[in-house]
């Protein structure tokens, strides 16, 4: 969809802004430039609309050399959101949203029908909004119309520079899963400009980290996270986002298991699941050893007993030191809930669950932003 | 007082008054509405050509710092008497006020619009009449504003010249030593000033509203 080729772009007075860039975004991607302020970030996508053109190199949107192109009307082929709306003050909403079908001179009734389809794309109710003034509405409403503006003559293409870095934190949230749900739906290519590193996370297929002109390192979010490239990336990143997700071991989340002795009523073992909110529970011995587990699908096939005539020795297990992801793996591909963690003699010293591996994660991922930033 | 209302009694006079008024609106919306041709185009181009700007804007405001009285004088060898000096001392009067407005607010609207239409792919041209006059349409307005009531005060000196208005029956009162006269002639231009601000200050208002962000 959109390709370059050894761009690069000189200021006068030789500053380079942009150096021997190649990039290439496919058809329904995501892309998200990142990267410190003057790291070409903000040039790179103007380039592509030719608000910027390059000093070198060749840049293709659809396979065709937009340099070929009559820049005008390349602009009406693809949609541009900015961080500052734009807004036209004197238009309704109405106007601003059919702008560019009116440019490429549709006839009223086709940018009517187009307003009101578009309206509650974004979450914007036609009746209410179409003949506001856009100083009516609230910059989080301001945006949803920026957006649909955007994609009035319906592009494949949509260039965003840090759109929704001057919303409050809520309505930023809000309106990043309404453009992902939206480029998802109309298989929209993205070229997003970000400096916020969980927005690109977010959204991003791919994530371009850029620093003086030149990109440090393309990936996919999961690919930045497990292998920054070098300490740049990492750092900007967040080096405690990444710090202890691959080098986690079961130790590290295990919780303490609910555990039964097999010589306990069946009875009893039930009462114990509900009392403590559990949907199985470990058998060990007096010396802790584990010698199976028993969930209440055991128990009623039964009914009466103890918990050894029922319990299933055949348990798999991990040691509390094997990494977390190779316990997350066996636990896959066992369609197992969790995973009793036991020493070399057979003890059961902690249980790893779906739900505590999830938090673990997220912690290691998220919970560390207000120190890294 | 009386004096005043015994003048206003004459029937030559009251007619001779509605004529000049007459004269004194057309002398003015033409000083205006040649200016408004002349300056908001003007301006346009000095927004373009950014390095004129000063030099243009300096010497029109030259123009404007010449005794009015002196001016009128000037054109008399240039364009003898009548209405065309008149006119054209007038015109010159009213283009600084509506070119100063209409640089400065196109120049002053955001740069974000003039990014966000570029960016949806509008001409040059386009730009102008959908994004920047539109938004620059209040200060321009307001440059008329000023421009207007200062040449409706300024019309009067036509008289000097034989370009007619109230300023013939101001005249008249100077001659005759008659404050009634100098009265009959100078209230309906003080009126007719103040409606004129009074008026195009509801335009402006009106386009204002709809400009905030």
């Amino acid at each position: 969809m959109v390709r370059f080729e050894l761009v690069s772009k000189v200021y006068p007075g030789g500053q380079k802004a942009v150096d021997d860039l190649n990039l290439e975004a496919r058809k329904g991607e995501f892309v998200c430039l990142i990267g410190p302020s003057g790291c070409g970030k903000t040039t790179t996508m103007k380039m592509i609309n030719r608000l910027h053109e390059p000093t070198s190199g060749r840049i293709y949107v659809n396979g065709r050399d937009i340099m070929q192109m009559n820049p005008v009307t390349l602009r009406r082929q693809i949609g541009y959101v900015i961080q500052q709306i734009g807004l036209m003050p004197h238009m309704t909403i109405a106007e601003n949203v059919a702008l560019v079908p009116r440019l490429l001179g549709w006839d009223r009734a086709r940018q009517e029908k187009r307003v009101n389809e578009l309206l509650p794309l974004v979450g914007l109710d036609p009746a209410t909004y179409r003949d506001r003034y856009p100083s009516e509405l609230s910059g989080g409403q301001q945006q949803r119309v920026g957006i649909a503006r955007a994609m009035a003559a319906m592009p494949e293409l949509i260039l965003m520079d840090e759109p929704f870095s001057a919303l409050d934190p809520i309505t930023r949230e809000t309106l990043q899963d309404e453009m992902k749900r939206l480029q998802h739906k109309y298989k929209l290519t993205v070229v997003f400009v970000t400096h916020d590193m969980d927005e690109a996370l977010k959204l991003g297929d791919t994530i371009v980290v850029m620093r003086s002109g030149k990109i440090v390192q393309a990936a996919s979010p999961d690919e930045l996270l497990r292998n920054p490239k070098d300490d740049f990336v990492a750092q900007f990143v967040g080096r405690d986002r990444t710090r202890d997700v691959s080098l986690l071991k079961v130790a590290d989340v295990m919780i303490r298991p609910v555990t039964i002795g097999p010589e306990h009523g069946l009875a009893e073992a039930l009462v114990l699941m509900k009392k403590r909110r559990v949907s199985s529970l470990m058998v060990v011995d007096e010396d802790d050893r584990l010698l199976g587990f028993v969930t209440p699908r055991m128990i009623e096939k039964v009914r009466r007993g103890r918990v050894a005539d029922v319990m299933r020795p055949d348990i798999i297990t991990a040691s509390p030191e094997t990494p977390l992801q190779e316990a997350f793996e066996r636990m896959f591909l066992a369609h197992l809930d969790y995973l009793p963690a036991v020493d070399e003699e057979g003890r059961l010293v902690g249980l790893i669950t779906s739900t505590t591996m999830v938090d673990a994660l997220s912690q290691a991922l998220w919970s560390d932003e207000g120190e890294s930033e | 007082m009386n004096d005043l209302f015994a003048v206003l009694g004459d029937p030559a006079l009251q007619q001779n008054l509605l004529r000049q008024t007459g004269e004194h609106i057309t002398l003015s919306l033409a000083a205006v509405g040649l200016a408004i041709l002349a300056a908001v185009p003007l301006g346009i181009v000095l927004t373009r050509l950014e390095r004129f700007a000063e030099p243009v804007m300096a010497a029109v405001s030259v123009l404007q710092t010449l005794p009015s009285l002196a001016l009128l004088a000037f054109m008399i060898p240039l364009l003898g008497i009548g209405r065309t000096p008149a006119l054209v001392a007038l015109f010159l009067y009213a283009l600084l006020p509506i070119l100063r407005n209409t640089y400065t607010g196109l120049r002053e609207v955001p740069a974000n619009l003039r990014e966000a239409g570029r960016g949806m792919g509008m001409s040059n041209l386009q730009l102008l009449r959908m994004v920047e006059l539109p938004v620059a349409f209040p200060v321009i307005l307001t440059g008329i504003r000023t421009s207007a009531v200062m040449v409706i005060g300024w019309a009067t000196l036509a008289a000097f010249v034989g370009g007619g208005g109230l300023g013939d029956t101001i005249l008249t009162g100077f001659a005759m030593v008659s404050t009634p006269h100098i009265l009959a002639g100078g209230i309906p231009v003080t009126l007719l000033a103040l409606l004129t601000d009074f008026l195009l200050g509801r335009l402006e208002r009106a386009g204002t509203r709809q400009a905030r962000t």
